[in-house]
């Protein structure tokens, strides 16, 4: 029986509810419930009509059923027809039952809006209440299309009583929520705004949600309520802790009115007004001097109410992100939670400080907290502190602490919760990528890595540490050494003989010379562990195998044994079986020329995001990786003149060894989109036909897409209603290879399909094209690839222009368009120290060397996007040179076969003017002229 | 604005259930399936922030009794866990020392006062007086035990 049976309690109902409390099984709770059903059933169906306490007390009955997890297929008629009860109780149930019971029967709908209109003009503001809760608590479609242009007039009415309009505030946010086009701004959104005037401060907590909300959509419109919450929130903190009455919780002044007001301020920016700036900085600082006042009471209650403000204003000063002193101060006071004995206190301060770490002003003052951090790393029991403390390290980490931070991260991950493992192992390898100052070190972090978790190593770490090493050639023989050393350990996770494999299969050359390192005993090595990995693994080192027989000619005996043996070349698996066949086959057949040429060293990975960054900003989710991409964007390359480089080595050693092929490049399609459409050197091709499609072709020569190439190497260089060309480049010296995707988007075969490519004029001598041919028929949907190989001779100006001709429907097409071969694919990066640059820019003095243009901006000048462009070009991007730092210095080294032609770059951005200056300076006019021309157009 | 609001025993009955958006029934059975495990295993020294999916889970225990509110990202976690506190000192208010069986046997007034209180997952009135004298409203038709005891239990 109840403790305490206040108001008109139900006795049937308490009866009920002690009956089923003392079942002792689920079965006798089910026995119970349906005769309790088959009773209410036969109620409603009887002949006696029924009283309305007898009702009210059958549906709440029901609603209980329903509450405890019981499908409830009638009573709803019973429940509506309590709405027009004039009795409050019956009314306030059937209310409850509708609000919970949510039932799409439209019949049942037009009832219930009908009801909850005469509630709404009824005038007596409980029913009105009630009928507002109602339309809040369910929120459908058809109800706002019944009330959202009543609710309105409600709330700005003269006469309205004050909880009818807190109601009425609520409920039409929660309108605004679902069907934002039934609720039409007008008349009265300007006076909701002064709602923030009220005296009631019921009032103004509920309507500042709504205002809140509304702001976000229609910043302008709303915008004179920065001032009104400025001196609202103004007259909070400054009252003392009784003024406010029953507004005062646990001696804190309205805290849930502050923490709203704060939070209707982080929509707009900091005001404009001088005076209502101060006020408000004012008000920021009394809270964080509150934060340092003794406690006025021990209670939990009292400092999480206090809290709670001090949090909600240190997210505004982080919105803000223009007030250093505030800044610094917010950090400091998180930096005291963080050794707090409250655990909610720590855990948002860690969250809190990830933020403020992004910042400008305060990044330097939150790595003061790294030793307080590393040790609740260490020590905080549980597991989602711990977590909060990674990320803010990962947060923090810059040049200047990221050995100490890695190390850390990396100890950590020995004894790391299974749930965070492989978040963590993702951190771990872009922070090291990121700021890898030596690349040995990049190195052991990431076998080191594979070392302590190889589990959670996922691919894209393993494959990303192995481009770097393709790419980079003054790591490679120390890449084979580590890898060499890791594999002797008697169990090494898989993870680490496939990066072994393929680092050996491509570099163990380099030390071979060491007999402890002999290519046989290479081979040995790796081979010694084949019989414990899974077959993808082996497919690997099958194709490292026959890279051994090209590197090192004295193993060819001994590799072409195993591959001859039963457990290879009849393996049931097929493509181990066929991988076998080939390598043998080809070991054998090829001779060593041939062999040198298929076998050749990869060619370093063209420009991509990194895949891990990718794979991290997925797990995260789009909302939390806002951080992530600013990190990313503040700290963009820094590594390798080109931070986003990379591909994924699988997908080519995976494909064939023999016919490498970029449409096995799957990974890449699978990384996430770049970011924002201003990252050209980010986007792969799949992005791009969904991002940009081109329009309809008219013939002669297109060129519209060709200079969107200047500074990228993929994407879709042509769109009409019938094809698209996708294009893929990579340059490596003077030599380039270009492939073709001509995807035919109809449905019908195309025929007679050719392509040429042609050289008109100079270029003729200045550029060596070949191109395969293709099929002359396409399939309706599908693509077909062209590759075209490409050999710089001479410095050149012109483009070489691809012509395609194919029937459709018998009417030819004929479209000719630019190839996007520009001089400066050919730029090989050069770093070099500033007194280098001069020297040598000083040096190119003569007129004709220099080439300028200044010209306005076309896009918007971010600087990252900026040296994304620059880096695209090909150059080298030299940071600390220009002694004016917003200006970007370049160098490379254009490499043609008859020379090499060094050049200069210089770009000064001048923000206010929104203009440029771009200088180039190399040892050839034309080609000085040439890419001032190209690069002009580009920003 | 708080998406949902839970109270359940430990032995993870559900008691209350409050949804400020609109979810099939099978998605709320979920979600309290994953609450009650989630927060049941943590120990009382764990802090009362969880993430889950794109949420912040707020929950504190009170008695036998755990509250466990969802929000979404940018609301403030410890203002949160004061809503809870407000909406228990409210039952206590107007029932006088709550239990769980209060809310068990009167749960329509513990959702008519969490009415009182949010709506549409967003804080209506924070004034305790107010909301207790606005729940009392509807208690108006105060009836005597002897009334009580001579309604029908059918």
């Amino acid at each position: 029986m109840p403790a305490v049976s206040k108001g008109d309690g139900m006795r049937g109902l308490a009866v009920f509810i002690s009956d089923i409390r003392n079942c002792k099984s689920k079965e006798a709770e089910i026995k119970r419930i349906n005769k309790e059903l088959a009773n209410i059933r036969s109620k409603f169906k009887g002949d006696k009509a029924l009283d309305g306490y007898s009702k009210k007390k059958y549906v709440c009955k029901l609603l209980f059923i329903f509450l405890l997890g019981h499908d409830i297929d009638f009573g709803h008629m019973e429940a509506v027809n309590l709405l027009s009860s004039n009795k409050y109780t019956e009314k306030q149930i059937g209310y409850l039952f509708i609000s919970v019971l949510v039932n799409s029967n439209s019949e049942l709908i037009r009832l219930i809006n009908n009801a909850i209109k005469n509630d709404l003009a009824s005038r007596n503001p409980t029913f009105m209440c009630l009928a507002l809760h109602c339309i809040a608590n369910v929120g459908s479609r058809e109800m706002a299309e019944a009330f959202a242009g009543e609710i309105p007039r409600i709330l700005v009415a003269g006469d309205t009583m004050d909880s009818v309009k807190q109601s009425a505030a609520l409920c039409l946010l929660r309108l605004y929520k679902t069907s934002p086009d039934l609720v039409l701004m007008g008349e009265w959104t300007s006076r909701v705004v002064h709602l923030l005037n009220d005296q009631h401060m019921g009032v103004v907590t509920a309507a500042i949600s709504l205002i809140t909300c509304l702001s976000q959509k229609n910043p302008e419109e709303f915008k004179t309520c920065v001032s009104l919450a400025v001196s609202r929130l103004s007259r909070i903190v400054s009252s003392a802790s009784t003024d406010l009455q029953d507004y005062t919780y646990y001696f804190v002044p309205a805290p849930w009115l502050s923490c709203k007001l704060l939070r209707l301020l982080q929509c707009y920016p900091p005001p404009e007004d001088g005076a209502v700036k101060g006020r408000l900085v004012e008000c920021l600082e009394t809270i964080l001097n509150k934060a340092q006042e003794p406690p006025k009471s021990k209670k939990v209650q009292h400092s999480n109410a206090k809290n709670a403000i001090l949090f909600e204003a240190i997210s505004l000063i982080i919105h803000y992100d223009s007030e250093p002193n505030l800044l610094v101060r917010a950090c400091n006071q998180l930096g005291q939670f963080l050794q707090h004995r409250e655990t909610n206190l720590r855990y948002l301060a860690l969250e809190s400080m990830c933020t403020l770490a992004s910042s400008e002003f305060s990044h330097e003052a939150v790595k003061t907290h790294i030793e307080t951090v590393i040790s609740a790393l260490k020590t905080e029991r549980d597991v989602s502190v711990r977590q909060r403390a990674a990320d803010l390290l990962y947060a923090m980490c810059d040049r200047s602490n990221a050995k100490q931070i890695v190390a850390e991260m990396l100890s950590y991950l020995e004894t790391a919760d299974y749930s965070i493992r492989e978040e963590m192992v993702l951190k771990v390898a872009i922070l090291a990528e990121k700021y890898a100052v030596d690349y040995s070190w990049y190195v052991d972090t990431i076998l080191n890595l594979i070392r302590i978790a190889g589990d959670y190593v996922s691919e894209e770490v393993w494959y990303r540490v192995i481009q770097i090493v393709i790419n980079r050639d003054d790591v490679q023989g120390y890449a084979a050494k580590t890898v060499f050393e890791a594999l002797q350990a008697p169990a090494c996770h898989e993870n680490m003989v496939k990066v072994g494999g393929y680092i050996l299969g491509e570099f163990g050359n380099l030390i071979a010379g060491d007999p402890r390192s002999s290519p046989l005993i290479q081979f040995n090595l790796l081979h010694s562990k084949f019989h414990l990995c899974s077959v993808p693994t082996r497919a690997l080192l099958l194709s490292a195998y026959i890279k051994f027989i090209n590197l090192f000619p004295e193993t060819k005996s001994t590799i072409q044994e195993v591959l001859r043996s039963d457990s290879q070349i009849r393996n049931s698996d097929v493509e181990l079986q066929q991988r076998a066949v080939e390598y043998l086959k080809l070991s054998s057949i090829a001779s060593t020329d041939v062999l040198a040429t298929v076998l050749e060293e990869m060619p370093p990975f063209p420009e991509r995001e990194s895949s891990i960054l990718a794979k991290l900003k997925k797990k995260k989710g789009p909302g939390a990786v806002s951080t992530e991409l600013e990190e990313g964007k503040r700290d963009g390359g820094e590594l390798n003149g080109g931070a986003e480089r990379g591909v994924d080595a699988a997908a080519a050693i995976a494909s064939n060894a023999s016919t490498p092929s970029p449409s096995a490049d799957l990974l890449g399609l699978r990384s996430a989109p770049p970011v924002g459409s201003a990252a050209p050197s980010a986007s792969s091709l799949l992005v791009d036909v969904f991002s940009e499609a081109g329009p309809t072709a008219p013939s002669g020569v297109m060129d519209d897409n060709f200079l969107r190439f200047v500074c990228k190497n993929n994407g879709v260089l042509f769109e009409n209603q019938l094809l698209q060309i996708g294009i893929k480049s990579e340059y490596r010296q003077n030599l380039g290879r270009m492939y073709l995707f001509y995807g035919n988007k109809t449905s019908v075969q195309f025929v007679s399909f050719s392509t040429s490519v042609s050289c008109p004029g100079e270029l003729q001598s200045e550029l060596n094209i070949q191109a395969k041919q293709v099929e002359p028929q396409v399939e309706g949907g599908a693509q077909v690839q062209q590759v075209i190989n490409i050999e710089c001779l001479a410095d050149f100006l012109e483009a070489p222009l691809l012509n395609i001709k194919f029937r459709y429907g018998g009417a030819l097409q004929n479209i000719t368009l630019k190839l996007p071969v520009t001089i400066n694919k050919f730029f090989q990066p050069t770093e070099m120290s500033s007194q280098d640059f001069f020297q040598r820019w000083k040096q190119l003095n003569l007129p004709q060397q220099e080439a300028q243009k200044i010209f306005k901006a076309k896009n918007a000048m971010d600087s990252e996007v900026l040296k994304a462009k620059l880096l695209g070009l090909g150059t080298a991007l030299l940071e600390n040179v220009d002694p004016n730092p917003e200006n970007f210095v370049c160098a490379g080294v254009i490499q043609t076969k008859a020379q090499q032609v060094g050049c200069l770059l210089r770009l000064e951005p001048n923000a206010q003017a929104q203009m440029y200056r771009l200088t180039l300076r190399s040892s050839k006019d034309t080609v000085s002229r040439r890419l001032c021309e190209l690069l002009s157009e580009q920003f | 604005m708080m998406r949902f609001l839970l109270l359940f025993s430990r032995q993870g009955k559900l008691r209350l259930q409050k949804w400020f958006t609109p979810l099939p029934e099978r998605e709320r059975r979920k979600i309290v399936r994953d609450m009650t495990m989630m927060v049941l295993a943590r120990s009382p020294r764990c802090c009362s922030v969880i993430h889950w999916r794109d949420l912040k889970i707020v929950y504190k225990r009170y008695a036998s009794l755990y509250f466990c509110s969802a929000l979404e990202d940018p609301d403030n976690e410890l203002l949160a866990l004061e809503v809870m506190h407000r909406y228990v000192e409210l039952l206590d208010k107007y029932f006088g020392n709550v239990c769980e069986l209060d809310i068990i046997f009167n749960f329509e007034k513990a959702y008519f006062i969490l009415d009182e209180f949010l709506l549409g997952g967003e804080v209506q009135e924070t004034s305790k007086l107010l909301v207790v004298k606005s729940t009392e409203e509807s208690d108006l038709l105060q009836e005597t035990m002897e009334e009580y005891m001579r309604k029908p239990a059918f």
